[in-house]
């Protein structure tokens, strides 16, 4: 049972969103008015294709421009200065990995950009060996090519160099098999529980997610729909959301 | 499904971002294009009288096909280095109920309508009318004709196979060097005459039609052999099989002495040494070492002193043009990754300077032998290569800031061979041609070691407002950061 934590903990606000929203040629993807998400907690992002998950991940990292408002890592306005890179670490999709670097490569230009050096490196990577399964580390093989999984596995361990307070993972579980998705929830609820990380997770699939975050946030065509407090009732609750004749939506 | 093929290209080539934003390129192209025309025209008319008054004794007809040897050659050159198969995207349309022989052939069929085949019309046709003009027989004339148009093709399918085979070997020129060299060595040694053989069957042919089989017979064996080489590379295990490419990882901790840029400096080299496209342009180094040897050892450049600086930055700054113009696009594929990590941009470009830079600093090194050529030769190499590090470094990195044209480095597609193509080259042209017609303009009003100064000036002003010049062009990459963002996460 994943411990549940107080949300109404305003002291502690690691990120605000503020009337923010995101339009594409007339087409609004993205429409928030107020989302705090506080320092520690592991937050989780459900909806269907073109929800807007992708866009709030993004608008996060700075790599899109928000239409109207803003948001705020830690206090600062991520579109107006960079200040916030050093605490925050992502893995969106492949387009964060370096195709002709091995992964040891990799992790240590990672590291080097965060300002960590090749025993800090390899301490934390020595910690995954498990969810490596031995398919990674040593290998001599270039990260393009690696299977998706595996690339994934990576760009996930890199994510986590470092010591970010923010972690952003978009659809972490997807192209995992079974035996690393069940590590990899370990992973992250350690990082929120034991280290105080805010990981801020994706998903399309409603089990992990509720088995991961204390906290989910149901996006519908770029709203807030849903905001709920992780307890035994929410799987059941949002499997009926999304059964209630929800129509997909184009792909993102 | 031919239909289909079409309409799918005409949609990629027009909603691509990379054809919105280059229309200026594709005006020059279209100019180029028509300069050509005219100039081939020109041969095509024109030939005809000049061999009647270079050659008053002997018949124009033979003498023409006496050169068809060396335009053959000069043709395979151009098409290597110009022209490129078209590719396609094939892996979605695989599992389509289309037959693999469709795809490939419309590829290769696609690869004949290229400008490189219509080009030679212009010259082949003008010049047979002429021919029958003057009172050759017209059945003879248009034989001929015909040959020269198999001729053509010939060369075009002979292309792709030369491209393939230079695809798989690390030294990408071999296969052209061998046969090309092979060819015209058998010639100059007078081992077997290509010039007369090639001449002597195309006036068989031309005498006696039946013979027109053979060069047919020759195009559809290349044809066919396109066909196979492009079909094998059709299944899809030949990208899945998971090429065991063992890692060599080389030291590179040497670049720990350019301080804080050296975590970038290592993933450029390794970009440079690990991906073939990137790797070519060494290769091409190495070429432009020896470019000056087209023009030095003739005696009609010598007096040619303007032209030296053309050659200079040619030479110097070869690895700089290339490489330099598709910054940021080699880091394309993980862009996104870039930019949200904790990265200082200005230390990210000042890498691609310093290895620009030293490659400068290399190629004038190696081409200290031109000395031989004459000192001055020296002199404007030095001014070029000062020059080179000054300006156009500076204007390499600026002008990457518009670059929005996506490089795929992990891509092996089908029909990807080399990837650069005549686009390259005329963006390189005016770094060139700039600094040359500087130094002829002064070197014509003052004098030589005015000439030289000015470009040395230019570049060691450029050296000096370096650190200025690298927080506007920073400032540029930053304002333009989300439009590469998108375009580098967009396909074609």
């Amino acid at each position: 049972m994943p411990l549940v934590k107080t949300i109404n903990n305003t002291t502690n606000i690691m990120i605000n969103t503020n009337n923010l929203s995101k339009t594409y040629n007339g087409t609004t993807v993205l429409n928030i008015e107020e989302l705090s998400i506080p320092k520690g907690q592991s937050f989780g992002l459900v909806g269907n294709n073109g929800a807007g998950k992708t866009t709030y991940f993004s608008l996060l990292l700075d790599l899109i421009q928000p239409s109207t408002g803003f948001i705020k890592s830690n206090e600062i306005k991520v579109n107006e200065s960079e200040d916030w890179k050093p605490f925050t670490s992502a893995f969106i999709d492949e387009s964060f990995l370096i195709g002709y670097l091995t992964a040891e490569e990799y992790f240590y230009f990672i590291g080097e950009l965060r300002g960590q050096n090749k025993a800090d490196v390899d301490a934390l990577t020595s910690q995954f060996e498990d969810f490596f399964n031995g398919e990674i580390l040593g290998k001599k093989k270039y990260l393009r090519d690696l299977s998706k999984g595996n690339q994934k596995k990576a760009g996930i361990v890199a994510a986590l160099i470092g010591n970010p307070e923010v972690i952003i993972l978009d659809e972490p579980f997807a192209n995992l098999d079974p035996t690393t998705q069940i590590r990899l929830k370990q992973i992250i609820k350690d990082l929120a529980e034991k280290r105080g990380v805010t990981v801020l997770v994706s998903s399309h699939d409603l089990l992990h997610v509720t088995d991961v975050c204390e906290r989910i946030v149901v996006l519908e065509k770029g709203n807030i729909v849903k905001d709920l407090e992780t307890s035994p009732a929410t799987l059941k609750e949002l499997e009926a959301h999304f059964s209630s004749g929800m129509v997909s939506q184009e792909e993102e | 499904m031919i239909k289909q093929f079409i309409n799918l290209e005409w949609k990629q080539y027009f909603r691509s971002s990379y054809w919105q934003k280059s229309m200026a390129l594709n005006i020059l192209m279209v100019f180029f294009a028509l300069y050509f025309i005219v100039i081939f025209l020109g041969l095509g008319f024109g030939l005809l009288p000049i061999l009647k008054k270079m050659y008053p004794n002997q018949d124009p007809f033979v003498v023409a096909n006496g050169f068809l040897f060396f335009w053959i050659i000069m043709d395979l050159l151009l098409r290597f280095f110009f022209q490129k198969l078209p590719v396609m995207s094939v892996k979605p349309l695989l599992t389509l109920p289309i037959k693999r022989s469709t795809v490939v052939h419309y590829v290769l069929g696609k690869s004949a309508l290229s400008f490189f085949n219509f080009l030679p019309l212009f010259a082949i046709i003008p010049f047979s009318v002429m021919l029958i003009g003057d009172g050759f027989s017209t059945s003879m004339v248009l034989i001929w004709m015909l040959t020269m148009i198999i001729l053509v093709f010939i060369n075009n399918f002979l292309n792709f196979i030369i491209e393939a085979l230079s695809a798989k070997t690390e030294l990408s020129f071999l296969p052209l060097i061998v046969v090309v060299g092979v060819l015209y060595g058998l010639n100059y040694f007078e081992i077997v005459s290509m010039t007369s053989l090639i001449g002597g069957a195309l006036i068989g042919i031309a005498n006696s039609p039946v013979l027109i089989l053979i060069p047919l017979v020759i195009l559809a064996l290349l044809y066919v052999y396109n066909f196979k080489i492009l079909r094998e590379k059709l299944f899809l295990d030949s990208s899945l099989k998971s090429k065991v490419t063992e890692v060599k990882a080389a030291d590179l901790s040497w670049t720990k002495r350019f301080g804080n840029i050296a975590p970038f400096m290592q993933l450029d080299l390794k970009l440079i040494w690990r991906n073939k496209r990137t790797k070519s342009s060494v290769f091409i180094m190495v070429i432009g070492l020896l470019y000056g040897l087209f023009f030095y050892p003739q005696p009609m450049y010598k007096e040619m002193v303007w032209l030296f600086p053309f050659i200079g930055i040619f030479v110097t700054g070869i690895f700089l043009i290339n490489f330099g113009q598709f910054i940021p696009a080699w880091d394309s594929g993980y862009y996104k990754l870039l930019m949200s990590q904790n990265i200082k941009y200005e230390q990210y470009l000042r890498s691609k300077f310093v290895l620009m830079v030293l490659s400068v600093g290399i190629m004038f090194l190696l081409s200290i032998p031109y000395v031989y050529f004459g000192w001055k030769i020296l002199i404007a190499h030095f001014a070029a290569a000062i020059y080179n590090i000054g300006v156009n470094s500076h204007v390499m990195l600026f002008g990457g800031s518009f670059n929005r044209k996506k490089i795929d480095l992990n891509q092996r597609a089908a029909f990807n061979y080399q990837g650069t193509g005549a686009v390259q080259w005329i963006i390189g042209l005016p770094l060139m041609i700039l600094p040359m017609l500087i130094f002829a303009l002064i070197n014509w009003l003052v004098g030589f070691e005015a000439g030289i100064a000015t470009l040395i000036v230019l570049g060691v002003l450029g050296i000096v407002l370096h650190k200025k010049l690298m927080k506007t062009i920073t400032k540029r990459y930053l304002d333009s950061k989300y439009k590469m963002i998108s375009a580098f996460s967009q396909d074609n």
